[in-house]
This record gives structure tokens, sequence and C-alpha cells, in this order.
């Protein structure tokens, strides 16, 4: 698996699936007993090259006896800082990622979604070029992953390459130039979120309404879902406009007709299908 | 090397944030303070009794925290995965162990220093005035602040490749054989056959000598500490030091952390 210069790079997996490991591994937290692995063109047991390296870990734990500015000004002494430019940038980290006003308060008194903040803030805070975030947005209510997505997005504007492990697919799917699909521990998959999954179409998903007494066709009928006020039905392409030509003469009103293609949750579900049955079957055979 | 000092800045901060120490010290100066009324009930001896009280007082509460503490330093961090985000940034293994022992043993010269400076206000309250025949007072709390700097070494070597437990109870046993190795190099018996009679003598050179640092006695009753014995034990300290941190670096350099 490669990441190139520039992209986001999503890694994805089932819980348990190895993302956490391969990043560690990368970070030099752990060691692997086989294979290699290089970032910037330098193995990852080259220390110095950490300086162009932010990484945010997965639920960070940081000095709860420290500040968030303390923490962070900590941080960025290993980066051969002034007291000057620590300060300042400290100040805009803290900005950057909403704590702005509680950056004096001991992180013992964070909360987890606080503290994923303030471990993104140190991930970025020496300008790395390249940024690896283990699940980025875990433990953020909807407004802080709003936020961390917009910063991923910045940092990808700055030039900057990301690669980040997510269970989340609908993040991967809207911020990744590519995602790399990690199941039992082997990768499964490398390309483009839609590339990935297959761009063949599934079917069409038609949404309409129909007013109360009306009687729907006895095939539409076994196969229409009522969400709301709406129903919605999903066809093959070769049944769509027999389809809406049964709903026409109901006397229903279309809404919309919308094609249906495979999802990275498809994908994902569809592979740890796969997993769990291979494991099944070894538990069967005893091997 | 600027990068130790960062660790060891931040392990001080640590310390100095945490309660218990200060209650440790406070512990310390009440036990000088018992010195005090116990010198007055001891006849003529008064100040040998409290500078051996004082004296013991402050190895006791630095022995508790060098061996506590030091278990902790790397355990904790690696427990809270607080080692996580450190060990992202430019900073060796071997760096971060270092700066946390500096961080240590500053934090125990400090409390040393606050307890010795707490033992020479009793002696002051006690005989009105200090001569310079109390001086050998302060070049024993120097010896204990070297044998707490080694303890933190041995913790800290422990702590790296088995639980904090067992590393304090090893630190703990350590310290205790290391208080009679004169006696296990000199154990004549016909008990043991030469061989083992050997393997004592080699064991008593490689266990760490803590009773070379022990001059309380002297101490107590004025009499002079011989500067050669202070240059040897800190000469002592300083090999023995390098040789079980860098064990304890070697180790932690291979360590998987969770």
């Amino acid at each position: 698996m490669q990441v190139e210069e520039g992209e986001v790079f999503g890694f994805l997996g089932p819980n348990g699936a190895g993302k956490s490991t391969t990043i560690k591994l990368l970070m030099g937290i752990i060691f692997p007993t086989a294979g290699s692995a290089r970032i910037l063109g330098k193995p990852v047991s080259d220390v110095p090259m950490h300086r162009d390296i932010g990484y945010l870990p997965e639920q960070p734990y940081f000095y709860d006896y420290l500040t968030a500015a303390e923490a962070l000004d900590y941080f960025a002494r290993f980066h051969g800082f002034t007291a000057t430019e620590r300060k300042e940038r400290v100040h805009k980290m803290l900005k950057k990622v909403g704590l702005e006003t509680a950056g004096k308060i001991q992180l013992r008194k964070y909360s987890k979604g606080m503290l994923q903040r303030v471990g993104l803030a140190q991930a970025i805070l020496h300008d790395p070029k390249l940024v690896i975030l283990d699940e980025p947005m875990s433990g953020l209510d909807p407004v802080g992953r709003r936020e961390v997505r917009d910063i991923i997005l910045e940092l990808k504007n700055d030039g900057k390459t990301i690669l980040f492990s997510t269970h989340i697919l609908s993040d991967a799917e809207m911020l990744c130039d590519r995602v790399g699909v990690i199941a039992g521990g082997k990768l499964r998959g490398v390309g483009a979120p839609g590339s990935i999954v297959g761009v063949q179409s599934v079917g069409m998903e038609i949404v309409f309404e129909i007013a109360e007494g009306r009687q729907l066709a006895e095939t539409i009928r076994a196969k229409v879902a009522k969400s709301g006020a709406n129903y919605r039905i999903t066809v093959s392409e070769a049944e769509l406009y027999e389809t809406l030509e049964q709903l026409r003469a109901t006397g229903a009103k279309v809404i919309s007709v919308t094609q249906v293609k495979p999802t990275l949750e498809d994908f994902f579900m569809e592979l740890v299908g796969k997993d769990r049955a291979q494991a099944a079957a070894i538990e069967v055979s005893g091997k | 090397m600027s990068r130790v000092l960062i660790v060891a800045r931040n392990t001080f901060r640590e310390a100095v944030r945490d309660r218990v120490l200060y209650n440790l010290v406070f512990f310390a100066l009440l036990l000088i303070a018992s010195a005090v009324v116990v010198g007055q009930i001891s006849m003529d001896i008064e100040s040998v009794v409290m500078v051996s009280l004082g004296l013991s007082a402050i190895s006791l509460i630095g022995l508790l925290i060098a061996v506590f503490t030091g278990v902790g330093l790397v355990s904790k961090e690696i427990d809270k995965r607080t080692l996580h985000a450190v060990l992202a940034k430019p900073l060796r293994r071997w760096e971060f162990l270092l700066g946390k022992f500096a961080g240590l043993v500053l934090t125990l010269t400090v409390n040393t220093a606050a307890m010795a400076a707490g033992l020479f206000l009793a002696i002051l309250y006690l005989k009105h005035s200090l001569v310079r025949g109390d001086a050998v007072v302060l070049a024993a709390v120097y010896l204990i602040l070297l044998k707490l700097a080694l303890v933190v070494a041995l913790a800290m070597l422990f702590s790296c490749f088995t639980s904090p437990l067992l590393a304090i109870l090893f630190t703990g046993g350590l310290y205790v054989a290391g208080l009679f190795v004169a006696q296990l190099r000199n154990l004549q018996t016909t008990q043991f056959n030469p061989q083992t009679q050997k393997l004592f003598t080699v064991l008593s050179y490689l266990l760490p000598n803590f009773e070379n640092y022990d001059v309380m006695g002297a101490a107590a009753h004025g009499r002079a500490i011989p500067a050669s014995l202070v240059l040897h034990d800190t000469l002592y300290t300083i090999l023995y030091c390098g040789i079980v941190l860098s064990a304890a670096a070697a180790i932690f350099s291979r360590k998987d952390l969770k």
C-alpha cells in the first residue's frame, strides 16, 4: 500500500481489523515481526523524520496535570521553536480546534471530545508534511466532526498528505481521494472510494407519494417501503419504465428517481461477511 | 540533550503538581520535629539522636518516592498511553528515559534539600548555632541523594520489563541485598564450597553497594566524612546509573507499547 504525496488517504476497516496496529507500526510504537514500511522515503525507525509527521493517536491521552496550552507548548518544544514562536503557534492551534477559551483549563477536566481536539492540535502545530490521524472523528459530536472534516480539507488545500483511519464510511467517502480497506489484518482493496466498490448500478430507487384510498399494483405493493409520507421502491433498470407506468396508472406522484450504486458500506459489509464466514469455516473444520 | 531536558522539566512539573509529594515532605518535617522532642528527652546525646532520626527520615521518605515514583515513571506513561503522542515527536526512546530519570532526580534533590533545611533548622533550634562540623550532615544528605538516584535507575530498569508491583519488589529486594554487600564479600565459612564462596564474591561486586552511602553514624557523632569517600560514591553512582540506565534504554527501545 502506498500513500501518494498531497492526497487524503482513508484507511478503512471494521473494529479489530488492524488499522491502529498498522499506524502504531508506522509511528514506531510497536515493531513489525516481518516486512518494512517507509515514510517520506525513510524507514519508520528514523526518528528525525518525525519532524515532518503529525500523529493523532486513537483516543488520545495527555498529561492531565497540564493545561491545553501547556501541553501544546510541551510538544512544540521538541520541534525547537523559540518561546515567541511557541506562544504564537499554541494560540493559533487552540483557536483552530475551538479551544481558545479552554486553553488554561487542566486537561483532567476535559471531555473526550475536547481531548480529541487537543490531540489534533498537537498533531499539526509544527506544520508537518504528513499527518497521520487514528480515528480522528471518534468521540466527537456532529459539530466537532464537521470541524475536524474542515481541518482535514484545509490541510489538504495546504498541500499536506493525510492518512487517517476510520470506520465511519461517510467520512471517508466525503474526504478521501483514495481509500485502503483492511479486514482481518489483510489489505482487501485500494483505490478511489467510487472505483473500489465498483461502478455498476445495483438498481433504481423511485420515491413517490400516493393519495389515500388509491390501490398500488400487486407487484409494486410487495416491494414498496413507506418512509414518512412517501413511499420508496428499488427496481432493476430493466423494470424502471414498466414500474413508472404502473405508478402513473394508479395516480401516484413520482418525486424522484435515483440510480443506486453500491456504497463503501456495501463493500465493507461484504468483506466483513466473507471474513466471518471464513472464520466460521475454519472453526468448523478445526484448522 | 535539549530534548532530555524538555522531558526532565515536565517530569519535575508533574511532581510539583502532585500533592502526594508535599504530604511526604510534610511527614518528613514532622519526623524531624519529633526528633527535636526525642532529642530533648535523650540526655547529653540530643544532637546525636536528632541527626540520626532526621537523616533516617530523609532517607526513608526519599526511598519511598524513588521506588514508587521511579517504577511509575515509564509504566504509567505506557498504561495511560500518554507516550504515544510524545514518541511521535522527534524524540528517541532513550532520550525520553533519561529525561524521566533526570526529572525525578531533580525532584528528589529539591525534596531532599527541603527536608535537609528542616533538619538544619532543628539543629539550630537545639544548639542555637551552627558550627563547621555540622557540614558532615550536609555530606550525609548528599550521599543519601546519590543513593536515591541509583534506586531510581534500578526502579526504572525493572519497570521496563516487568509489572509495577514486581518492579517495586525487585527494587526493594535489591536495595536490601545491597545493604549487606560487605558481609557477602567477607563471608568466610566452611558451610559453602569454594565455588559457592566465589559466586558470593562475584555477586557482591555486581550488586549495588548501598552500604557505601551509609554515613549516618559518623554524621550523627560529628565525625568527618572523608572527601575520598564522597568522590568514590559520586563516581560509583554515575557509573552504576550509567550501566543500569543503558540496560533500561536497550530494553525500552525494543519494547512494544500497547
